[in-house]
């Protein structure tokens, strides 16, 4: 499981690769958080493209995320979910809740 | 039934774990030649049983999880995941989509997630004496030789 990141002009883009589980969760969440609270964006954008597998543990981090965005007074998008990852996505009903794009799909 | 085959693994319920009873579990089911969507369907599934055991069967202690997988007929891989930790007063409770009690860490959509993501699930627990997950997944026929 790796992060890297990119901010612009109040966006922030969170890529996420690898593996999204339960092991990876609590560091992926704590790393985010900390980059959310340094630089305080107004629209985060966590892009999933480069995960090649994530469960529920992925699912709650999510919603976390979602919910600390609120908090912050910015909105959540989820991009580029492939595979395995947008179907556990869409069982879990998480597009009801956060915004999905596709970028270039 | 007719068991073709068969594997059973003991792993303790440390969390670098799951990622090896979801590759272990997927490479077991690649002799059925599955699709890489069935093959992703019985990771998640596997991942979910998997982790439910390390953070509610053994919350406070290591403890030990059993993997089973079976070939049964022709087509159908069968996962049992079994612990011998805290077990569930009530596991139709436990398996409701959003109830938890894993705190904001668990989504409590795991049971939900095994339950799409395979044909059929059964979980049978017993308080103070453990839990036992078990699944079945159709793997659909294509130009399998053997």
């Amino acid at each position: 499981m790796s992060i890297s990141f990119t901010y612009l002009s109040g966006r922030l883009t969170v890529y996420l690769s690898g593996e999204l589980d339960h092991h990876a969760a609590r560091e992926t969440m704590q790393k985010i958080t900390e980059l959310l609270d340094e630089y305080l964006p107004r629209r985060c954008v966590l892009d999933l493209s480069g995960l090649r597998f994530m469960d529920s543990s992925g699912v709650a981090l999510i919603v976390r995320l979602s919910r600390r965005m609120r908090e912050l007074g910015g909105t959540l998008c989820v991009e580029n979910p492939v595979g395995q990852a947008r179907r556990v996505l869409s069982c879990a009903g998480v597009d009801k809740l956060v915004h999905f794009a596709t970028i270039g799909g | 039934m007719n068991i073709r085959n068969y594997i059973s693994i003991d792993f303790p319920s440390c969390s670098a774990n799951e990622a090896f009873a979801r590759a272990a579990a997927a490479a077991f089911a690649s002799q059925l030649d599955p699709t890489m969507e069935e093959l992703g369907d019985i990771r998640t599934a596997v991942s979910e049983a998997v982790t439910n055991c390390i953070v509610h069967a053994y919350p406070r202690e290591l403890g030990r999880i059993r993997m089973r997988l079976r070939i049964l007929d022709e087509d159908t891989l069968d996962i049992a995941v079994r612990d011998w930790g805290v077990g569930m007063e009530n596991v139709q409770k436990a398996m409701e989509p959003l109830y938890t009690t894993g705190g904001e860490e668990r989504s409590g959509m795991g049971f939900t997630i095994m339950q799409s993501f395979t044909d059929s699930l059964h979980v049978r627990s017993q308080p103070g004496k453990g839990t036992t997950v078990s699944m079945r997944r159709r793997i659909f026929r294509r130009n399998r030789i053997g």
